[in-house]
């Protein structure tokens, strides 16, 4: 049986161990590349946030002090009755979770009406979806403001093709790479309308970089991150060959005239969580 | 890489002369963490008074807000923020004396030709390692402005903070020259 309160306390649980815990895709990739970066600086870097992950954890503090903005996306079997509505009840679980764990409060009231500080970090960014048959899967995102800023999102033609979402990919790297705290995740998504396109890169970012994507979007995964790699920006964006660690690559329909692609960056301190309830 | 350089603060910008983009400094002494919120405040006090409030003439500005204090320590987790929302703030502040800033992410030419005007400097702390980092954080005391949260202006006692060099006082920009070097480069 899953009910608004089931969806709360798996967010409330995720948001503790995101924050004090590096992703081990993550951690695997930024250890396989402490042993490939070509840059004795870009080595130094990757040795720090291996060591940045292991205090964290040891000690149970955020690895990152931006803790972010908290993103549900909650995936609901119809046979399930949430019971009331959703938001109020993950807002409780944030500010519970952000004061249990001493986490840093970085909401605002208003972007530009009354940007003082709501104090317990709500609200959080909620998507609700439904499935089939019973249970939810809920995934989490602390978002941290320096690499959602360096995201970007582009309306292309769709004559731009294969080529024009590479060099949309890549320019964005390169304009906004240094202050998004890299060795990245990129999560490119491709698709769908101009609203929902943000979503896809954002979704793309919770995949594990332990395995490409299938069919075409892992070989172009493959290529984007070769390239990204190749800009020489590296591990702190201070010189390097490993300027991101994986590119996740999320694709959709879309209108005949459109080829919307956003890219949605993501940092060395990449946090998310996927919790399946039944 | 060298060693790194060891670095006592407060320091006189004489004594910054001799760093290059790229070295490699470990940081002990105070600074103040300033972000968005704080700035927008020191500049409306420079503007109102002709000079740098809570005595901030020679002292460092650390962009960052921290979480707070956890498993034993003053803070929790403090890591640069990103340097570049300060740009519109920072040649007036390094005009008024303010000698040094931390932060992450490359700046506006305005501040790479501040920096040369008024012999300071920006160090680079690498974004993403605050729990590593707030182990060199001896003490933070909040100074000022404690209804702005983790904005506050705190005053924070480091211990050997590394950070790297990204401008110097002579034109030098790490995060404009270090990617040419690997550019294209093939990992090992």
């Amino acid at each position: 049986m899953v009910d608004a309160h089931t969806v709360a306390a798996a967010v409330r649980e995720a948001i503790g161990v995101a924050a004090t815990s590096l992703r081990p895709d993550v951690l695997a990739a930024m250890r396989a590349a402490s042993e490939t970066e070509a840059s004795p600086r870009g080595r130094r870097v990757l040795h720090q946030l291996i060591e940045n992950a292991r205090i964290a954890e040891t000690d149970g503090v955020p690895l990152c002090q931006d803790t972010g903005t908290v993103w549900v996306r909650v995936e609901l079997g119809v046979e399930e009755r949430l019971g009331e509505p959703l938001q109020p009840v993950i807002d409780q679980a944030v500010r519970d979770a952000y004061r249990k764990h001493a986490l840093r409060m970085s909401v605002v009231t208003d972007a530009l009406f009354d940007r003082s500080n709501t104090g317990d970090n709500t609200p959080a960014f909620v998507e609700l979806v439904t499935r089939p048959g019973h249970g939810a899967t809920i995934q989490v995102m602390l978002k941290g403001g320096g690499s959602d800023n360096s995201s970007a999102l582009a309306m292309l033609d769709p004559s731009a093709g294969v080529e024009g979402v590479k060099e949309f990919v890549v320019r964005t790297v390169e304009a906004k790479a240094t202050g998004a705290c890299p060795p990245l995740v990129v999560g490119v998504g491709i698709g769908s309308t101009f609203d929902k396109v943000a979503g896809l890169a954002k979704r793309a970012l919770l995949a594990s970089l332990d395995t490409d994507s299938p069919g075409r979007a892992g070989v172009l995964e493959r290529e984007l991150l070769g390239m990204v790699n190749a800009t020489g920006i590296g591990p702190a964006g201070l010189g390097g060959t490993t300027t991101a660690l994986g590119v996740k690559v999320l694709t959709a329909p879309c209108h005949i005239a459109a080829l919307p692609v956003a890219v949605n960056m993501g940092c060395s301190a990449m946090r998310t969580a996927t919790v399946e309830v039944v | 890489m060298p060693d790194p350089i060891r670095m006592t603060l407060p320091v006189d910008v004489a004594a910054l002369a001799g760093l290059r983009a790229g070295d490699e400094v470990l940081l002990s002494g105070a600074v103040y963490t300033a972000r968005d919120a704080t700035h927008a405040r020191i500049a409306e006090a420079l503007e109102a008074t002709g000079e740098l409030p809570f005595s901030l003439g020679g002292q460092v500005l650390f962009y960052a807000g921290p979480t707070p204090s956890a498993a034993g320590r003053a803070v929790g987790s403090v890591g640069p923020t990103t340097a570049k929302r300060m740009d519109a703030y920072t040649p007036a502040l390094l005009d008024a004396g303010i000698v040094a800033t931390i932060g992450k992410g490359a700046r506006a030419p305005q501040v790479l030709e501040a920096c040369e005007r008024t012999g300071t400097v920006y160090f680079a702390a690498v974004g993403g390692s605050a729990a590593l980092l707030a182990t060199h954080v001896l003490s933070a005391e909040t100074i000022a402005w404690p209804e702005l949260g983790t904005e506050a202006l705190v005053r924070m006692e480091l211990q050997d903070f590394p950070v790297f060099v990204a401008i110097d006082a002579h034109g030098g920009d790490l995060y404009a020259q270090a990617p040419s070097a690997w550019r294209g480069v093939e990992k090992r």
